[in-house]
């Protein structure tokens, strides 16, 4: 229930942000400026993003919202406070530093208050009003500061995986994927979409998978490989595995895993040799070409 | 290795110490560290490059298993020998999961209960020395093998 008293703080506080804004603006960027390494953001950003904040919080009051919610409920305000925090998350801003942004506004405000009134009652109000205004600002700023470095961690992920398995074109007609590290399910899923899309994409009868720099080739990665192998050939493509050195060689031999209807080379130069060949053998017209080409 | 300290070959011949350690087995990041542990172990108990890659190997094919088929479990590594000379490791591998109904099939090649080649535990069985299953059906699963220094 709002009373006539936090009416008339809430008028207070709108007053005051509404005249003072520019003078809030100024405190609060140079408290920022001063206590938080946010170097990274430049004063003009750090100066809009500051205006916006503060003017959606004023509308925000003027809504009639509880105190308490404005932040959370008034679309605008929580808009402006999770693009501060997530903006520092991806700058890289320091979780402490990001918090203290919210904090420096809260005595900013405070500050102000302070100068432009001179009842001691009021200003006690008003000190309680900004204090449940902004907490909801600094839960908010943490949880979304969490969630954008959260979301930049899934993305570096998504493209360390896309990184680790690059289609490259040996020649033309030849295309190979260097993988690194292991190839579990999901792995293998992106490989073979990036391999079968690139086959389609370069009309590439040859493919080269090479697995120099995968240390352990157990029954599941062969199991992904034979996958991978099989789903080339269903598209008309042949598909040689390179980069299988003694110690694997042997590992497989063991494991009892028979990879003797692929063709597999120990190098990915011997695997492109091979390849070469069976392009000049089956393809002669990309044979001349290729000498055409490189003429 | 420090500068200063003593290098492994430099070192006089002394009885391994007995080392062991245990490691979980709950998700996909536990199979690759255990993988880790186990290429570092051998690497230290003096496996050449052949033994290595197939300690290693029979290890992930253990701990996946008790992964996938025993909702995990521990690995735990051990270095053995020293006494007459011999140098190895062993590495236990247990769960309490459902346990294998049929250990004879399941060391058949190609026997999968699962999506797999099924292959792992008749090839683990070939990559060490010693190997020994312990299950009881819904007690769990504890797979025991050995692998010697060559
Ligand atoms: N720890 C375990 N707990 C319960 N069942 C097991 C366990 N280990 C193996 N099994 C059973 O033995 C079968 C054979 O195991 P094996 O490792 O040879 O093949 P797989 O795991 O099915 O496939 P992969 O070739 O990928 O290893 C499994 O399908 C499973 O039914
Ligand atoms: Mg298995």
């Amino acid at each position: 229930m709002a009373t006539e008293d936090d009416l008339k703080v809430r008028d207070l506080l709108v007053r005051v942000l509404r005249e003072h804004d520019a003078e809030i603006l100024d405190l609060w960027v140079r408290a920022q400026s001063e206590r938080a390494a946010v170097t990274a953001l430049g004063e003009r950003e750090l100066r809009s993003e500051a205006a916006g904040v503060i003017a959606a919080l004023r509308e925000g009051l003027e809504t009639g919202l509880p105190v308490g919610d404005v932040v959370e409920r008034h679309a605008p305000a929580r808009e402006a406070v999770v693009r501060l925090s997530v903006r520092r998350a991806r700058a890289g801003v320091d979780p402490t530093a990001t918090a203290l942004a919210t904090l420096a506004l809260k005595d900013t405000l405070l500050d102000v208050l302070r100068e432009h009134t001179d009842e001691p009652g009021a200003l006690f109000s008003a000190a309680i009003t900004v204090n449940r205004l902004l907490d909801a600002a600094g839960a908010l700023t943490f949880a979304s500061y969490v969630e954008g470095r959260e979301e930049i961690i899934r993305t570096q992920h998504r493209q360390m995986l896309e990184l680790s398995t690059p289609v490259v074109r040996l020649w033309r007609g030849v295309l190979a994927v260097p993988l690194i590290g292991t190839l579990d399910s999901a792995r293998t899923q992106l490989v073979m979409n990036g391999l079968l899309e690139a086959i389609q994409a370069d009309e590439a009868p040859v493919a080269i998978i090479d697995i120099t720099g995968v240390p352990t080739v157990d029954t599941v990665v062969a199991h992904h490989l034979l996958q991978t192998v099989t789903a080339v050939r269903l598209m008309g493509a042949e598909c040689f595995i390179s980069g299988i050195r003694p110690a694997i060689a042997q590992t497989i031999t063991q494991l009892g895993i028979d990879l003797s209807t692929i063709t597999t080379r120990a190098t990915l130069a011997d695997a492109l040799a091979e390849a070469v060949r069976l392009l000049d053998a089956d393809f002669p017209d990309m044979a001349s070409e290729r000498v055409r080409s490189a003429l | 290795m420090r500068p200063g300290e003593a290098s492994a070959v430099d070192a006089p011949v002394s009885p391994v110490g007995f080392t062991e350690s245990t490691h979980p087995v709950r998700d996909e990041p536990d199979l690759l560290a255990t993988r880790h542990a186990v290429r570092s172990a051998a690497v230290a108990a003096g496996f050449d490059l052949v033994g290595q890659t197939m300690i290693v190997t029979a290890a992930s094919e253990l701990v996946r298993n008790a992964y996938i088929h025993g909702g995990g479990g521990t690995l735990t590594i051990s270095a053995i020998g020293a006494a007459h000379g011999r140098r190895g490791l062993r590495l236990t591998v247990a769960d309490s999961g459902p346990g294998i109904q049929d250990v004879e099939a399941a060391l058949t090649d190609g026997f999968s209960t699962g999506a797999g080649l099924g292959h792992g535990l008749g090839g683990t069985r070939r990559l060490v020395d010693e190997f020994a299953i312990d299950t009881e059906a819904g007690r769990g699963t504890t797979v025991t093998v050995v692998r010697w220094v060559t």
